[in-house]
């Protein structure tokens, strides 16, 4: 430790230049290696704040391809930055080996490090190891399938004109959600393999289309026929079987609905997974930087500065505040991971009693185990403390339309503690959120018509704008389609068709 | 591990082509934005974007989402005051004060409109799309009357000047190579035989000696190649190339007597500037002459043409002719694309009208490219139109709107110079 306070600041003020940036990176590396962050390579790149409102507007895809919608948001973006009704993000990263990060130039030095240290090393680590991304993304292939996907949807554009790709593109993305595999794993593939494949399946997908069509029923399987259901069970990827099943659609508007399948999959571990990523990012940043400061690396005005946006990024406003919109994922994540690490390292009796197999064990260990093995649904039924609870005072309320008053179901208490959990944690759960609507029949044999079927949950009634949404079904499917709704008693309603 | 990429210099247009995307796909709604926004416009501001408004329900994508109602449970932080089993009254428009990361998404947009504001280029092309400036194709050949000096390649006779330095070097020493060439592998070949006679061990000197000469007089022709010749020498060659003229002249012809108040003067004003734009996309340099009169003509500037106070009768020829005069004068319609454009409210001493109808027929409509009238009145039309609209039907380059309100200006900017069909 006596040489470390030797050590001489990096730099002191804000500004920043290429070779600060390096030796602070440089510095943090060496401090993340010591805590075991396990990184892809970085690649850091430098922008400015209208590059970035560029990099907003395509979502996080560094290579995307041309939509009206992308235009729409970065109208807005840039609306709202011009007006100051927003600060742009500080920093973008892009799960990609190697991580793309994106550094804004109007950055201060501390700024820049703080950036680094949440993205690079924070973000990049959980991006490696979780085992959501781990199964369903592939973070060496996706840049060269994003490259892939926009080549071949300017190339249709030149092929088959500009409204057409659009209206086939604004048809997917109304049912981007419904395009994700919740329970297969899908396979890892490279470029090359991906070009050679879709060649091949363009072909073959065709063939496999019209055989099922084909199928003219005889009088003498009628009655067999009746048994028959397809699809045999129901499914919930509706665009995996838009893509196999549709009867009209041409080969290479299956291949749009797959590329749109493709990056909703890519995306969906990012949807479940806010809490934590962005937690253990968060705590990564604070924890690095401060180790920083107690090597002298930085200064004071410097860890100040860290401390000040730090703050400002895991303010969690309280239920009556104007600025309220609900749980900030930053503040809760944080919050969860500097709490397991205080279990570990100073248990109280609490905590040797709701967590007795890790109170007092290995910290580092223990939030690696945490940060990859879990999503955010698992990890908050399985790590949040009774103490966080207290912190953020945090409280149930049931709102049962049947009734006529909100109903207050647990507070910060020893009696509240489990159900707060199991609610929170139910609150993450993505198919809770999600209406869940699946593929119920496709009438092969008649009319040919598609039967989608959502099931409530809890009662709550789909949003009236699903009228619209059947539309873009309609246009994909090409025949009639037709929505039920299954209720708990088991009865069916028609809630809608297209065409009408 | 790490590497940093400056990417700053890289175009910050990436969403460009999906602007252009969005636009695209709501230009009826934009262009009714802008068509709109025209009439409220303030009528000075003419190098402007323009600020869009598109209905939010629109452009919303829709997906399948939750809707209101059914049970439903939440955890919010900073319980000041519940304890469990309290009941609270529910609260308007949403359930229990913000709706977390579920459904906050889907009526984030909300039924507020979608307001953006577009390039002054994205506005001009909207406004006129589909206009044209009338009678361009038939002119385009006397148009014919400007030459520009323009670079033509290179040729071997000029002026010093003109010499094209890289161009010459590279002659002369393409020249240099293609003369010593052979001579030097002649020149090789003796100096390897010079070796071999030199290396024997009793050179033979009558040999040696007719090398040597030979040798000699090769470097010596060598080296007489110029190092540069007026053979190689390349001049940088110009063209005078006729160019269509691009100059016009717009006049703007007006009533100011006292029948003419603020209010018509106004919808006047929003005309001409329309022009004025529509022109200047066509042109690279328009300019303006005003003139105003009631019954005596004034050349005048942009101020006083349109808020000074005048009063009296009106007789419209004074400034007909006056226009003509100014035309002999300066503007020589073989140079110049001329266009009118005229307002009035209609009034005219009666005796006069048939005078204005004559002048136009003889002085005016042969020399212009469009003559457009334009009557601010609600009232029925008088001396003047009946004239005009006698006129219309001889001449294919003048044209006749009435205006009631200001709503109307752009509509009947619009019918004016609409595409004809072909």
């Amino acid at each position: 430790m006596s040489s470390a306070k030797q050590k001489q600041p990096l730099s002191d003020g804000p500004d920043w230049s290429f070779e600060l940036l390096g030796l602070y990176q440089t510095e943090i590396e060496r401090v993340a290696k010591l805590y075991k962050l396990d990184t892809y390579p970085n690649q850091i790149e430098v922008i400015t704040a209208e590059q970035m409102m560029d990099a907003y507007s395509s979502v996080g895809m560094p290579i995307g391809y041309n939509h009206w919608s992308y235009g729409k948001k970065f109208i807005q973006t840039e609306q709202n930055y011009k007006r100051g009704f927003m600060g742009l993000a500080y920093e973008i990263v892009i799960n990609s080996n190697p991580c793309i990060a994106y550094l804004m130039e109007e950055n201060t030095m501390t700024m820049q490090a703080l950036v680094m240290a949440h993205a690079c090393y924070g973000h990049n680590s959980f991006f490696k190891n979780n085992y959501l991304f781990r199964t369903w993304t592939d973070a060496s292939s996706i840049i060269d399938y994003l490259v892939f996907a926009k080549q071949y949807l300017s190339h249709c554009e030149e092929k088959y004109g500009i409204s057409e790709v659009e209206d086939m593109l604004d048809s997917c993305h109304a049912l981007m959600n419904y395009g994700v595999d919740r329970y297969k794993r899908p396979q890892k593939i490279s470029m090359d393999e991906e070009q050679k494949r879709q060649k091949d399946r363009e072909a073959y997908l065709q063939s496999q289309v019209n055989q099922l069509w084909k199928t003219i029923p005889n009088k003498g399987d009628l009655s067999a026929e009746h048994e028959y259901r397809f699809p045999s069970e129901p499914q919930e990827n509706i665009l995996y079987f838009i893509e196999k099943n549709a009867p009209l659609l041409k080969p290479w508007q299956r291949e749009v609905v797959r590329i749109v399948r493709k990056i909703s999959q890519y995306f969906y571990p990012q949807k479940q997974t806010q809490v934590m990523n962005e937690g253990w990012a968060t705590f990564w940043h604070y924890t690095i930087l401060q180790h920083l400061y107690q090597e002298n690396l930085v200064t004071d005005k410097f860890i100040l500065e860290v401390l000040h946006n730090h703050t400002n990024v895991v303010f969690q406003p309280e239920y009556h505040s104007k600025y309220y919109s609900g749980i900030n994922p930053y503040a809760l994540g944080y919050a969860m991971f500097t709490d397991l690490r205080r279990i570990c390292e100073h248990p109280t009796e609490e905590d040797k009693e709701w967590f007795p197999d890790i109170a007092g064990s290995d910290w580092l260990e223990t939030l690696h185990f945490a940060m990859q093995n879990f999503k955010d649904e698992s990890f908050i039924s399985q790590y949040l403390s009774p103490k966080v609870i207290r912190d953020f005072h945090l409280f149930a309320i049931t709102d049962d339309d049947k009734e006529s008053t909100l109903e207050v179901a647990a507070i910060h208490n020893a009696e509240g503690y489990q159900q707060i959990r199991q609610t929170l944690s139910a609150q993450y759960n993505l198919s809770t959120i999600e209406p869940n609507i699946q593929v119920y029949s496709a009438d092969i044999t008649g009319d040919r018509s598609l039967t989608l079927r959502f099931i409530p949950n809890k009662r709550i009634p789909l949003a009236d704008n699903f009228q619209q949404v059947l539309k873009h079904v309609h246009r994909l499917w090409g025949f009639n389609v037709q929505l039920e709704q299954q209720n708990e008693d088991g009865s069916v309603k028609l809630l809608g068709s297209c065409p009408v | 591990m790490a590497h940093f990429i400056d990417r700053r210099l890289n175009g910050k247009n990436k969403s460009a082509v999906n602007r252009q995307r969005f636009i695209r796909r709501y230009k009826q709604q934009i262009k009714q934005a802008v068509s709109d926004a025209i009439s409220k416009r303030s009528v000075t501001d003419i190098n402007n974007g323009e600020k869009v408004s598109i209905p939010g329900k629109d452009i919303t994508e829709p997906f399948f989402h939750q809707g209101q109602g059914g049970h439903r449970e939440r955890v919010h932080p900073g319980n000041d005051q519940f304890s469990p089993g309290d009941k609270i009254k529910r609260p308007q428009g949403g359930q229990g004060g913000g709706s977390g990361q579920g459904d906050a998404s889907a009526d984030g947009e909300g039924e507020d409109d979608f307001v953006f504001s577009i390039s002054k280029d994205e506005y001009l092309d909207l406004l006129f799309e589909d206009l044209e400036l009338p009678n361009l194709k038939k002119n385009q050949l006397d148009k014919l009357v400007q030459y520009k000096n323009v670079r033509a390649g290179f040729r071997s006779e000029g002026v010093p000047t003109n010499i094209d330095i890289v161009r010459s070097l590279q002659g002369s020493l393409a020249r240099r190579v293609a003369m010593t060439a052979g001579k030097k592998r002649e020149l090789h070949e003796l100096e390897a035989k010079l070796a071999l006679v030199e290396a024997e061990p009793v050179p033979d000197q009558h040999q040696l000696m007719a090398l040597r000469e030979q040798i000699e007089l090769l470097v010596k022709r060598i080296g007489a190649v110029p190092f540069i010749d007026s053979f190689d020498l390349r001049f940088r060659n110009f063209q005078k190339r006729p160019e269509p003229t691009s100059k016009a002249v717009m006049f703007c012809l007006m009533d100011v007597s006292g029948s003419m108040d603020q209010a018509t003067k106004d919808m006047a004003k929003r005309f001409y500037i329309l022009l004025y734009m529509f022109l200047s996309r066509s042109y690279k340099n328009v300019e303006v002459v005003y003139i105003r009169h009631h019954t005596q003509a004034k050349e005048v500037d942009e101020q006083e043409f349109f808020y000074s106070q005048e009063t009296g009768g009106t007789i419209v020829s004074s400034a007909l002719k006056m226009m003509a005069d100014i035309v002999k004068d300066r503007y020589d319609p073989a140079q110049w694309n001329i266009y009118a454009a005229q307002a009035s409210d209609g009034d005219n001493w009666a005796d006069d009208s048939p005078q204005c109808a004559d002048l136009l027929a003889q002085q005016i409509l042969p020399f212009v490219r469009y003559y457009a009238y334009i009557e601010i009145t609600p009232r029925p039309h008088q001396s003047l139109w009946l004239e005009y609209e006698k006129l219309q039907q001889s001449f294919d380059n003048f044209a006749i709107q009435p205006i009631r309100q200001v709503a109307d200006i752009y509509p009947v900017f619009r019918e004016l110079f609409k595409k004809q069909a072909a």
